[in-house]
């Protein structure tokens, strides 16, 4: 059991508001309250499976009894957003469906995480088409991406243990930690080539070469 | 034996008893036959008095910058009758409007022959802009109401013109 630093024990001893000390019986465990909040919130993850294609194929199976998602306290699928703490976006997310995905994820409660599951969710992957948006963390926040093309059940149990350390590591009861908007856009997975050469273009020598030749003629 | 649908020469013999001599063409023991515009309707009609029945498909071409097309856009019409098994292909071909006070292309509607046709008709408009005269409700069916292209038209570009990208950015100030 990691709850982080704490102390315990008839040995600890802590100030009494008299100024006096004062004795800790054995069954007093000290500790951080946003330390236990993430405690508890990382071993009892309830998913939301926003499953579009095949990578809703390998979450079932991660869900499943071979795979087994119960150990790690994130077995309980639920499909309202209300009941639900983690997103777990698997598979291609058209235009049309994007409105839906982020009415759901605004109807999820805090404190709530996103998992990218999948190249489709991350990137778009090879569906590079006028109808599918290139990585949902264009318009939504995410905390974890996972690769593949599906991935495989083990690749998103580490991820969901990772984001367990993630929310233990970062936590705090009153969300302090969630990404600003500056950061979930440094963040974004894929970013799109006119966008990258007008954002990098001093540093571009490819840009560079080519100004500085359309400079001469 | 690959199976193949019986002949369907008495068919075509009616309707060019009918209609004087349409043009025919046959491929792989399919039949089709290319009807003009302007009598596209008629000898649909036709065609389903002489046990068409079942209307399979509609859905349709766009022959932008295709070797030896005289035509921009191919509709495809896929019938079968269920008495006698046969299938017969009907196409017919569409321009842009020359003039650009029209409304696009435009075939009229065979939802009064076949019920089977709205949806089909409603998908070839959203996908390709074709208006079907006289369709109860030529809404788009698989893009959103609010998309304004005809994205499997030839001259759209494959990704789009930035409607992927045209949604707000939710982040975690205020989700």
């Amino acid at each position: 059991m990691a709850i982080g630093p704490m102390t315990a024990g008839p040995m600890t001893t802590a100030s009494s508001p008299a100024g006096g000390r004062l004795e800790l019986p054995e069954n007093v465990v000290v500790s951080r309250l946003d330390e236990l909040a993430n405690w508890c919130r990382k071993n009892s993850l309830w998913p939301m499976p926003f499953a579009t294609a095949c990578c809703g194929i390998e979450l079932m199976a991660t869900g499943a009894s071979k795979h087994d998602l119960a150990r790690f306290g994130a077995e309980v699928f639920r499909f309202s957003p209300r009941q639900c703490d983690l997103m777990i976006v698997a598979g291609r997310v058209v235009m049309k469906m994007l409105p839906v995905l982020q009415r759901i994820w605004q109807q999820m409660h805090e404190p709530k995480w996103c998992i990218s599951m999948g190249a489709c969710a991350s990137t778009g992957g090879v569906f590079d088409t006028y109808a599918v948006v290139q990585g949902i963390d264009r318009f939504i926040p995410v905390d974890m991406y996972v690769p593949g093309c599906p991935p495989r059940p083990e690749q998103l149990i580490q991820a969901i243990i990772d984001l367990q350390d993630k929310i233990q590591a970062e936590g705090t009861i009153t969300g302090r930690e969630f990404d600003t908007s500056q950061r979930q856009l440094r963040k974004r997975a894929l970013v799109e080539a006119d966008e990258f050469l007008v954002l990098d273009a001093a540093r571009n020598p490819n840009v560079q070469r080519s100004l500085s030749a359309a400079a001469r003629t | 034996m690959p199976y193949v649908p019986p002949a369907v020469d008495d068919v075509l013999a009616a309707v060019t008893g009918r209609f004087g001599g349409l043009e025919s063409g046959r491929f792989r023991d399919q039949t089709s036959l290319t009807v003009p515009e302007s009598q596209s309707l008629e000898v649909l009609a036709f065609l389903k008095g002489l046990g068409f029945d079942l209307l399979i498909d509609v859905t349709c071409v766009d022959y932008l910058e295709y070797r030896g097309a005289k035509h921009r856009y191919g509709l495809v019409y896929l019938l079968t009758s269920t008495t006698t098994n046969q299938r017969l292909t009907v196409r017919v071909f569409v321009d842009d409007p020359t003039s650009p006070d029209e409304a696009g292309p435009t075939v009229r509607s065979v939802v009064p022959l076949w019920q089977a046709a709205d949806w089909l008709e409603r998908e070839v408009w959203d996908m390709f802009g074709i208006r079907f005269a006289g369709h109860p409700d030529l809404r788009r069916l698989v893009m959103p109401e609010e998309f304004t292209a005809h994205p499997l038209r030839k001259d759209y570009p494959l990704q789009g013109r930035g409607e992927r990208h045209n949604f707000p950015v939710i982040s975690r100030d205020h989700s």
